[in-house]
């Protein structure tokens, strides 16, 4: 190959590397910019609809003015009762896939179907909650007890399960596995040393996880909206309809009200702002554990 | 360590015609191993000749893994462990080990003595206060401790960190000490105070430690076990074994010519 | 040798009794801890089920009323009771396959951006800002495209677009329609932006994989930046790549906020990507609170049990052709 056809080669090479560099970058700059437009907008509108009336006012009627202090009430309530539900199942089944189950064929199908709930539509979750739990329950009691808080929370409690079994396992199997022969070898029982020293020595990771899912179905819409419905004032009766934040936002945004449009985006704004402190708060206690 | 002959000891744990296997590959092959009472045995061989399994298969930690498994007979006080009906409580509390890597428990240093204690015995407060200081003494921790008992393990050094693990092991107050290669983890300096508590530990217990560093089993050990592929190839005094071995594997072992 | 069988214990019987007792009770504790751990991890899988089944069971009315026509009918009427699932199905397959065909090459450039091109002070901070992406949630999307996207969509791309694409032979109907602003493209491209840090971060993990030796010794024969993605990266983690593409997939079919602010609820079949339409999740979304008839309702369910099925299916081969990659890791 003569000189001119080597340099030519570089030349081609060079420019291939150098296109290649500018598309990432530009696609880098393409994705912040949606970034930072969505968060502005979100920002913007919110805050002009920002004041103290949103945490004592309820929802109010189309002209009326008003807060959304019922939403948050809702929202708090089942957001709580499915941490409360979901959790415990998660913890324990992501326990018995990290100490039991690391390598077995029962153990990796759990896994396995695992991951597809994680990303399962959530909103078949709240077709299923209302099929499995709300038209049984309304039957049983005469259609007195329909949509409810409880049938909420429940829905969430089935997004939360799958978030926290896989950081559970993944948490607990970070654990050395000297920590558990040495307490096995000092006759500590298995479920105590589980309880006791290996989850807890993974405490911080396993409390990320609760963090994620919290974070998760802070946001969810879908699963509320034939679940916990909705509700235009104060309730806090679990077998009744709820409101939360989500699903107003979801009513007032799709209505033609601009004083609805402006509480929709001022429970966006605060919604948002929720979900970035848990995860900011998520990575901080990481970073503390690790610097430990 | 003059004048040591296997046959005047007392026998702590007797060793009959052992095989063990993990997943149908036999890693030991008829083992018969005495081990005296209230000395301090090493037992020394190349990576892989088993020396860690027959160490672990003194306080049955294998078990908890499905694919391992024992056969033959290993007499504690004249009782066979191996036997179906013998229990892991009473063994672990008569058997005590101290792993490679040492973990504490994600505790405070006083909870990570009390710990199994509590599980195994009911006392108040002050005698468990006394067996907790009892046990940081034998493991020679104590007077570095003893104004931090409530703060987390997970902050103490290495060597302090491994000294711990002792003292939560000897906390039970057992029978018998399994060291294995406790100070393979450990910075020099660490390792010599480790080794000169290992010396103080035989006046309480019997010891059995496993150690790929040869030069520590001649520094330490009353006894030494010379193993290779699973077979145990000459067991007596140490200083015998080191300096007129009589196996020619022993003898190629001890002076390097395999590793 | 002196076999000294005979050892003076120490220990009081009565002690040794309650050692014993102490061992029976903790291997009974032992037993039911494990027993209930398992019963907990049986609930995951029993989970699946269920929702597969009372979806189906759900759905069963509207699949028995009209048979496999459901799949092909583009009928919605939910006065006379006639329901079909074909616009629906098609809004949610184009608005998806449309969201990836941006995404993946735009989080390929991020991905490749982040593990190769940026200097490691800016590694952290675009990651961490791809991370909060991720973390808004849908709904957020989906008003931001409703209120801002979509007004900026009918102003200026739509009728660009319009009077541009539109006039092009044969695919030109595709792109023909009024500047409403709410449609399948812009639907398209919202769920690609929601989708677009998901699917980064999976090839960012994925690309983080190859081991710097095999990267290290292409850049010492002399590989350009580019040469050692493409020919070096990019092989090695071919299949997971994949799988992350269908990961998002997944997640974009089931998507149900971010479209259904801008995916209009119209049934009418329309082939062109200015027109709104629906998808299942929008239809479920806009119509089950006032379905009042067993069959609308059923239909809406049996939407459901189809987009179940669809999602498993896309999740089930995205997750092996993830755990191929660990697996190589020797994980």
């Amino acid at each position: 190959m003569s000189k001119v056809d080597n340099e030519n080669l570089y030349r081609m090479r060079a420019f291939k590397n150098k296109l290649a560099m500018v598309l990432s970058c530009g696609a880098t700059l393409f994705g912040l910019l949606w970034l930072v437009w969505i968060l502005i907008t979100t920002i913007v509108n919110g805050f002009q609809a920002l004041n103290l009336r949103l945490f004592t006012d309820m929802t109010p009627p189309p002209g009326a003015e008003g807060g959304l202090a019922n939403a948050f009430y809702g929202s708090f309530l089942m957001s709580g009762l499915g941490l409360l539900i979901g959790t415990p199942i998660g913890l324990m089944a992501g326990i018995w896939l990290a100490e039991f189950a690391r390598h077995s064929k029962l153990g990796n199908a759990v896994r396995f179907i695992n991951d597809i709930l994680l990303s399962a539509p959530s909103i078949v979750l709240g077709l299923f909650v209302y099929t499995a739990v709300i038209l049984p329950i309304s039957a049983v009691t005469d259609h007195r007890v329909g949509f409810s808080a409880l049938a909420g929370a429940l829905a969430l409690a089935l997004l939360v399960i799958p978030v926290v079994v896989r950081t559970t396992d993944e948490m607990l199997q970070l654990q050395p596995a000297t920590m558990r022969e040495a307490a096995l070898a000092l006759g500590v029982p298995q479920w105590k040393l589980t309880l006791q020293i290996v989850l807890r020595a993974a405490r911080a990771g396993v409390v990320t996880g609760i963090l994620l899912a919290l974070a998760r179905i802070t946001g969810e819409t879908a699963p509320l909206l034939f679940t916990a419905f909705g509700n235009q004032f104060w309730s806090g009766d679990i077998l009744k309809p709820i409101a939360s934040i989500p699903v107003v936002i979801f009513q007032y945004a799709m209505s033609p009200f601009d004083d609805w449009h402006s509480l929709a985006w001022a429970g966006a704004l605060i919604m948002t702002l929720f979900v970035l402190v848990l995860s900011l708060s998520s990575r901080l206690i990481l970073l503390r554990n690790k610097a430990s | 360590m003059n004048n040591l002959s296997l046959a005047d000891e007392k026998t702590k744990i007797q060793v009959r015609n052992l095989d063990f296997y993990y997943n149908g590959h036999q890693s030991l092959k008829n083992i018969n191993m005495t081990i005296p009472e209230k000395r301090i045995t090493a037992i020394i061989g190349p990576s892989g000749c088993g020396k860690s399994t027959m160490l672990r298969v003194f306080n049955r930690i294998y078990s908890m893994y499905p694919k391992l498994e024992a056969k033959g007979e290993v007499l504690l006080n004249g009782e066979n462990i191996l036997a179906p009906g013998y229990s892991m409580n009473r063994l672990r509390s008569h058997v005590g080990m101290v792993f490679q890597k040492p973990v504490p428990f994600p505790m405070t240093i006083k909870d990570n003595i009390s710990y199994a204690v509590k599980h195994h015995e009911r006392l108040n407060r002050r005698e468990m206060e006394e067996r907790v200081e009892e046990a940081l003494r034998g493991a020679a921790l104590w007077d570095e401790v003893k104004d931090k008992l409530d703060k987390n393990a997970q902050g103490l050094s290495g060597g302090q960190q491994q000294r711990l693990c002792i003292a939560r092991t000897i906390a039970l107050r057992p029978q018998v000490l399994l060291l294995d290669e406790p100070t393979s983890a450990l910075d020099p300096i660490s390792t010599g105070r480790i080794e000169q508590l290992i010396t103080e530990l035989k006046e309480q217990f019997t010891v059995v430690i496993v150690t790929h560093n040869m030069q520590q089993a001649a520094r330490c050990s009353d006894y030494t076990a010379f193993m290779f592929l699973g077979e145990l190839i000459e067991h007596g005094d140490t200083d015998t074994i080191f300096t007129k071995p009589t196996k020619t594997q022993t003898e190629d072992y001890i002076t390097g010519r395999f590793g | 040798m002196t076999e000294n069988t005979q050892y003076m214990s120490a220990v009081i019987p009565d002690v040794e009794s309650e050692s014993e007792k102490r061992a029976a009770r903790d291997h009974r504790h032992d037993a039911w801890f494990r027993r209930i751990m398992f019963g907990a991890a049986l609930l995951v899988l029993l989970l699946l089920a269920s929702i597969a089944g009372s979806t189906l069971w759900g759905g069963a009315l509207a699949f028995k009323t009209f048979g496999f026509e459901f799949l092909t009918s583009t009928e919605w009427d939910a006065v006379n009771g006639h329901f079909g699932a074909l616009v629906p199905i098609y809004g949610t397959l184009v608005t998806s396959f449309l969201a990836l065909l941006i995404a993946v090459p735009v989080s390929f450039g991020i991905a490749i951006f982040l593990t190769e091109v940026a200097p490691p002070w800016l590694r952290t901070p675009i990651a961490s800002a791809v991370e909060l992406l991720a973390g808004i949630p849908s709904i957020i999307y989906g008003m931001w495209g409703l209120f801002v996207f979509g007004p900026f969509m009918a102003a200026y791309l739509a009728p660009w677009i319009n009077d541009n694409l539109g006039a092009l032979p044969l695919i030109g109907q595709v792109f023909q329609g009024p500047p409403l602003g709410i449609g399948m493209l812009t639907a398209g491209i919202v769920l690609a932006i929601m989708i677009i840090p998901f699917i980064t971060s999976v090839m960012t993990e994925v690309f983080r994989t190859v081991p710097v030796a095999l990267k290290e010794s292409a850049y010492a024969l002399g590989g350009t930046t580019w040469e050692v993605v493409w020919d070096i990266v990019l092989p090695y983690t071919r299949t997971a790549v994949v799988g992350g593409v269908f990961l998002g997939l997944g997640r974009a079919l089931g998507e149900t906020m971010a479209v259904t602010f801008v995916l209009g609820n119209a049934h009418n079949f329309s082939p062109s990507l200015m027109m709104p339409s629906s998808s299942i999740a929008s239809v479920i979304a806009n119509e089950f609170s006032e379905a009042y008839t067993d069959l609308h309702r059923s239909s809406l369910i049996a939407l459901g049990f189809l987009l179940f099925v669809v999602t498993f299916i896309v999740l089930a081969i995205a997750r092996l052709m993830l755990s191929r990659l660990s697996r190589k890791e020797g994980v």
